[in-house]
C-alpha cells in the first residue's frame, strides 16, 4: 500500500485494479481454444458491429469488473466474457432474463438427452 | 469527427500534470496507484469517446483527449528499489489530469 493509499478513507479497491498488489509470475504457455470459446469470441465481434451496435467493449469490461472478487479470480477468460455478454444484453433490453433462462434450460435438456 | 465533438487538448508534451485524486463509484478508468501522482506529458495520443460513459451505453461524446503520461517509479512507489531513473507510462484521459502550478514543482 502506497502512502497515498493510507492517507485517506475511500471505497475499497476493485478486484481488477491490481497495480502494485503482490502477484505471481506470468504464465506464458500457449493453449488451444475450445469451440465454445471461439463462439464466444465471434459473438462479441458480431454484437460490437457499428450497425446495429448492441454492445461496446467498455460494457464488456464493466460487467466483468462487476463480478465479485472470488468469481473474477476463479472464472476463466471466456467464462467472464459470456457472463458479461449476457448481462449487457439484459441491461440493454436485447434479451430478457426469462428468454435466456428458458433457452439455457432447453439446451441443458438437449445435452442431457445426448443430442449435443 | 467535427471539432465540436471533441474537447480541446489542454496540455502539451513536456508539461507537468497531476492525476486527480478522486474516488467516485462507477466504471473509473484510472488505476488507484497513480491517483495524486505528478508526471510529465509524453505525448497526446488522440481524442476518443469517454470509456467511463461508453460503459453505460452512452455516447461518450464529446471525445476526450488521451495522453501518455510518464512518472518516475520512485515517486509512484515509495519503497521502489530499482534504478532511480526508471519510469512508468500510463495512458490517461484529460478529465483525470490537472495542471501543476509553478510553486508546486519539487
Amino acid at each position: 500500500m502506497s502512502d497515498l493509499e493510507a492517507a485517506d478513507a475511500r471505497p475499497p479497491r476493485s478486484s481488477h485494479d491490481m497495480g502494485g498488489e503482490p502477484a505471481g509470475p506470468v504464465e506464458r504457455t500457449e493453449h488451444d481454444y475450445a469451440l465454445w470459446e471461439k463462439r464466444v469470441d465471434a459473438l462479441l465481434v458480431l454484437l460490437s458491429r457499428k450497425e446495429p451496435r448492441l454492445m461496446t467493449v467498455d460494457e464488456l469490461r464493466r460487467n466483468i469488473e462487476s463480478l465479485g472478487a472470488d468469481a473474477y479470480d476463479k472464472m476463466s477468460y471466456y467464462q467472464r466474457w459470456i457472463h458479461s455478454i449476457g448481462q449487457t444484453l439484459i441491461q440493454r433490453g436485447v434479451i430478457t432474463i426469462d428468454e435466456l433462462g428458458r433457452k439455457m434450460a432447453e439446451i441443458e435438456r438437449r445435452r442431457e438427452a445426448g443430442e449435443l | 469527427m467535427r471539432a465540436a465533438g471533441k474537447v480541446r487538448p489542454r496540455f502539451k508534451p513536456g508539461e507537468r500534470v497531476r492525476v486527480r485524486r478522486a474516488y467516485p463509484p462507477g466504471h473509473v478508468r484510472i488505476p488507484r496507484y497513480i491517483r495524486g501522482r505528478t508526471g510529465i506529458v509524453e505525448r497526446l495520443c488522440g481524442a476518443y469517446p469517454n470509456p467511463e460513459e461508453l460503459a453505460y451505453a452512452r455516447s461518450g461524446l464529446p471525445a476526450q483527449p488521451l495522453y501518455r503520461v510518464r512518472f518516475l517509479q520512485r515517486e509512484v512507489w515509495p519503497d521502489y528499489t530499482g534504478d532511480s531513473t526508471d519510469t512508468v507510462d500510463v495512458e490517461i484521459y484529460q478529465h483525470w489530469l490537472e495542471p501543476v502550478p509553478a510553486e508546486g514543482l519539487s
